[in-house]
């Protein structure tokens, strides 16, 4: 039932609760490679983002989509569309399939508004934002670390900006996006994340690759 | 490189994607409580096995995760289609025995999908066929 009136939303406050990068383990070893001059690719993550997948046929979940976010539900497949900040996006995963990723707490009441504007339709609406992190990757060699870890073709003619592919990522899987010219985006699971990160250490280390360090946890420490 | 054309994705991807799944089009009976014990086996347990075409259900597990068929050559291991539940093929052994004039020992079974076997001709002309 996706009648709004039927489903019990949770707000798990994670901005106050204790929260811990799915990246923390690695970060706390403390032997990530630092950024330096020479470095050509950068890696950073982006921890704590709101993640959603939505579910649905296209015209109505577009509808809502378009009304609380303003920006189009990419209809055709490999699509990727943000809004004017960059920090809004949503993706094509598949025909029913689209993942939403916003700022960190804003994913409760955005859930809260879709459903309400989604009522009675026929759909489904899940926060994945504990399943999954985002890796963003920046640097002149982000192809070329790209060729040796992903099966897909990454070449600017086949894999523009506004594109995103789920696809094979060295031994597992992962989402592979580019937002804007600048950088590479890669949504990995979480317990997987540690795996992806230390491939990328090890396949960038011949372009001096560095880790910029964001924040490993969030909220009440113990 | 190996790649297959994800009807749902819309474009060639590379195989490491895919998983075959086996036959496809097996009908689940109607009512499986009025099924002979036979015929509840031959849909459970038996599957074709043919010398040239074969419809097969993929899924595109690494990718949009969408169920598909591909209409499959078992000699030449050359795909000839791909196509979306629920839509029947373009490409069957009949159809090729049909354009093929000189196509001699076709097998076709009943109901014309689940085909048992192809010429070496029929094998010929798909091998010159466009996917």
């Amino acid at each position: 039932m996706s009648n709004p009136s039927s489903v019990n939303l949770f707000d798990s406050r994670a901005d106050l609760a204790k929260a811990e990068s799915p990246l923390a383990f690695s970060k706390s070893r403390g032997d990530l490679p630092a950024v330096s001059r020479d470095s050509r690719v950068v890696v950073r993550e982006r921890p704590f983002l709101g993640h959603l997948i939505l579910r649905g046929g296209a015209i109505v979940l577009d509808e809502a989509v378009r009304e609380e976010l303003g920006i189009n539900l990419p209809g055709r497949p490999q699509g990727l569309t943000l809004d004017a900040s960059g920090e809004r996006s949503i993706q094509w995963l598949s025909p029913d399939e689209w993942l939403l990723v916003v700022p960190g707490g804003e994913e409760f009441n955005l859930e809260r508004r879709l459903r309400q504007q989604l009522a009675d339709a026929s759909f489904a609406i899940v926060n994945v934002s504990g399943g999954q992190t985002l890796l963003e990757l920046e640097g002149d060699a982000v192809r070329e670390l790209l060729l040796k870890s992903v099966v897909y073709d990454v070449h600017p003619v086949h894999f523009p900006v506004g594109k995103g592919v789920t696809t094979v990522f060295a031994k597992t899987s992962a989402i592979v996006r580019r937002p804007n010219e600048r950088c590479w985006q890669l949504v990995v699971r979480r317990s997987f994340a540690d795996y992806c990160l230390r491939w990328l250490l090890d396949a960038g280390e011949e372009y001096a690759i560095g880790v910029e360090l964001g924040d490993e946890s969030r909220g009440a420490m113990p | 490189m190996f790649l297959i054309y994800c009807p749902y994705c819309e474009e060639l991807r590379e195989e490491p994607e895919f998983h075959a799944k086996g036959q496809a089009h097996i009908a689940r009976p109607q009512d499986p409580e009025a099924c002979s014990d036979e015929e509840w086996g031959d849909y459970l347990f038996f599957r074709d096995n043919p010398r040239g075409i074969h419809h097969e259900l993929w899924v595109h597990a690494i990718g949009c995760r969408k169920f598909f068929n591909i209409t499959r050559n078992t000699v030449s291991y050359e795909i000839l289609e791909t196509y979306k539940m629920g839509e029947q093929p373009t490409i069957t052994a009949e159809s090729l025995s049909r354009d093929d004039k000189t196509a001699d020992g076709v097998q076709v079974a009943d109901g014309g999908q689940q085909t048992v076997g192809a010429s070496d001709s029929a094998v010929n002309f798909v091998r010159g066929a466009k996917v």
